[in-house]
């Protein structure tokens, strides 16, 4: 599903130049969930970043699904990231003038999909993170284990090859991230390929494979006995 | 444009967002009414300026002379030049083309009138009949004087609504006789004057009686001509100098006056006097425009700073609507549509409340400088459209901004 061969990059600092990712190989096959471990400046987000398009690398071959993906302009780039990928973001970023559900359905909307259509997919996806009831309501009015649901619901509704998080737990206590961790297994029972960055280890341990960063380099890359999150609820 | 599914995501966002909406929308609405107010009193100003010279004839030409200043061929200063019958004549004869109405003027400037046990002081001015229409002179009972009265020297008189009012008490004057030192008048007309009470103050009499009247003999005080109105305002002003100036010749060489002697002939123009009210008003107009246009560049600067703002406050939005597939062009359109949709929503409205409250609000002004405010409906239109286009532009440099925004810095975790 995922192919990165040799990844480079680096941030302009004033003067300097800061080298994050210095050779990155690895490969993700479908269905995999896969976590991205490393203490804070190892290069996990911004080879997240890279992975979903956000950011670019200077070096290396990226190949999603079998499409390379290089030399992108801000249009071909965003068809892309609609058709491709689904992001969780730590923060949630939910538009917080408009409700659940018109949430969800935001990326059905970038894809051209009729307004009823948009709404019927967006309440199945609603339903399938277990927030049917609250789909009317605003993300402020909601706790932060639903925003999290309500964003990985937006993430699914456009149907993505691969779900990216970025320490999707970060901002939740430690019971809510368990439920939200169950609620990412079982969509990855189904076979979604999810991947994961995150710097707590009981976190890492319900993934299927752990990817350990160091300085821009992965210095570990094992597949692990996965935990289910089921257990700690 | 017409995406209807961009309508509803635009509606939508504007809905949930009411206080931007709302501020964006006032800043439209109240230049647009502050524009459309100005122009309204500009015309105002300009009806009132107008309504100034209803009193009288714009065009006007009144002759007088005086007492000589200068020396000249060997005559003496401060010899009176008295204007004859023969004058007026000799006037109406060489510029008859170029004159529409002549009058002469026989005035007793402060005569008692006196019926039955009334009285009261009037101007009683001996006059031709053209000077009804000198005058603006309305006959609203009656008739004014006529030629035959001039030539018969009928002892005939037109009182003014005043002197009705003052003198008979509001009753039918016509056909009662009124005296003047001692000599009796048939009242024939009554007139009212829309200059009001001041130009009331004169009764009129045929020329020829007044003359016999107050010893005048075949003496003029004055004479009045209405010089021919062109279409082409500036022409008449042209043609009325011209006239003065043949006038004052032709009696400067009949009474051997000295040429540069300004005194002795008094030549005045309402004509050139209306012309430097006119400009005046029209310098007000362009004042009223130049603080109007300032209004609405006001209006579109702050259009374009809230946008700025609003794309400021949206770029966590803009960069989640990107990450989630939005194309940079579709963000340029959500911007400026809704910018577009705004301005002209509430343009329309500033309009709409300009012209209202100039209908209701005008009618009831009373100012003698002031009438009738109004706006060209078209002016108006084409001033918001003209704003919502300059607001487009001005939303523009935002929204192209707002689609240069990298999702991964707008998103980043403070």
């Amino acid at each position: 599903m995922i192919q990165i061969k040799d990844l480079h990059k680096s941030y302009q600092m004033g003067s300097n130049s800061l080298h994050v990712l210095k050779g990155i190989n690895f490969d993700v096959k479908e269905g995999e969930l896969v976590s991205i471990m490393g203490s804070s400046g190892s290069g996990k987000s911004t080879l997240l970043n890279v992975l979903g398009m956000l950011d670019e690398a200077d070096e290396g071959s990226y190949i999603l699904d079998g499409v390379p993906i290089r030399n992108l302009n801000e249009k071909v780039a965003a068809r892309y990231r609609n058709k491709f990928l689904g992001f969780i973001f730590q923060s949630f970023n939910l538009i917080n003038y408009k409700s659940a559900l018109d949430n969800v359905a935001l990326p059905l909307y970038y894809q051209g999909m009729k307004r009823h259509e948009r709404i019927e997919k967006a309440e199945y996806y609603l339903e399938k993170v277990g927030l049917a009831e609250w789909s009317h309501h605003l993300p402020n009015e909601l706790s932060g284990g639903q925003k999290q649901r309500v964003a990985i619901a937006r993430a699914l509704a456009s149907e993505p090859k691969v779900l990216l998080a970025d320490e999707p737990t970060g901002a939740l206590d430690s019971v809510t991230s368990y439920e939200v961790m169950d609620l990412i297994q079982g969509i990855n029972d189904e076979g979604k390929t999810i991947l994961i960055v995150t710097h707590e280890p009981d976190i890492a341990q319900m993934t299927k494979r752990i990817v350990n960063l160091k300085d821009g380099i992965i210095i570990d890359d094992s597949q692990v006995k996965q935990i289910r999150a089921k257990v700690h609820v | 444009m017409f995406n209807i599914e961009r309508w509803q995501e635009i509606f939508q966002t504007l809905s949930k967002n009411k206080l931007r909406t709302v501020l964006t929308g006032i800043s439209v609405a109240s230049g647009i009414f502050i524009f459309i107010v100005l122009l309204g009193f500009s015309s105002g100003v300009q009806n009132g300026v107008k309504a100034q010279f209803a009193g009288d004839a714009t065009n006007k030409i009144s002759v007088r002379t005086r007492v000589t200043t200068k020396q000249y061929k060997g005559l003496n200063p401060n010899r009176r030049i008295q204007l004859k019958n023969e004058d007026f004549e000799n006037i109406s004869n060489i510029y008859g083309d170029y004159l529409e109405y002549k009058s002469g003027g026989y005035s007793n400037w402060g005569a008692q009138l006196v019926y039955k046990k009334e009285s009261g002081n009037f101007s009683v001015r001996g006059v031709h009949p053209d000077f009804q229409f000198i005058e603006n002179a309305i006959i609203s009972e009656g008739r004014f004087v006529n030629q035959g009265d001039i030539e018969d020297s009928r002892k005939v008189i037109v009182v003014s609504n005043k002197a009705k009012t003052e003198l008979f008490k509001g009753e039918n004057p016509i056909g009662e006789m009124v005296s003047i030192y001692g000599i009796n008048f048939k009242v024939v007309g009554v007139y009212a004057d829309p200059g009001g009470e001041r130009e009331e103050s004169q009764v009129y009499i045929p020329i020829s009686s007044a003359q016999i009247a107050f010893n005048g003999a075949d003496n003029l005080r004055d004479m009045s001509f209405t010089v021919a109105m062109s279409d082409d305002f500036d022409d008449t002003v042209e043609l009325s100098k011209n006239l003065i100036a043949s006038i004052d010749n032709d009696i400067k060489t009949k009474y051997t006056i000295a040429p540069n002697d300004r005194a002795a002939v008094r030549i005045d123009n309402t004509l050139e006097k209306a012309q430097k009210i006119y400009s005046l008003s029209n310098i007000i107009e362009a004042v009223f425009w130049f603080v109007g246009i300032g209004t609405i560049i006001a209006g579109i600067v702050s259009v374009g700073n809230i946008m700025i703002i609003i794309v400021k406050e949206r770029t966590k939005e803009i960069g989640i609507r990107k990450a989630l597939g939005a194309e940079p062009l579709s963000i340029i359109f959500m911007i400026l549509q809704e910018s577009i949709f705004v301005t002209m929503f509430s343009g329309l409205f500033g309009l709409i409340m300009g012209l209202g409250l100039l209908e209701f609000i005008g009618p009831t002004i009373e100012n003698e400088f002031i009438k009738y405010p109004q706006v060209d409906f078209n002016t108006a239109l084409i001033t918001v459209f003209i704003l919502v286009a300059a607001g487009t532009l001005a939303g523009f440099i935002p929204a192209y901004r707002a689609a240069k925004i990298k999702p991964i810095v707008a998103l980043r975790d403070e």
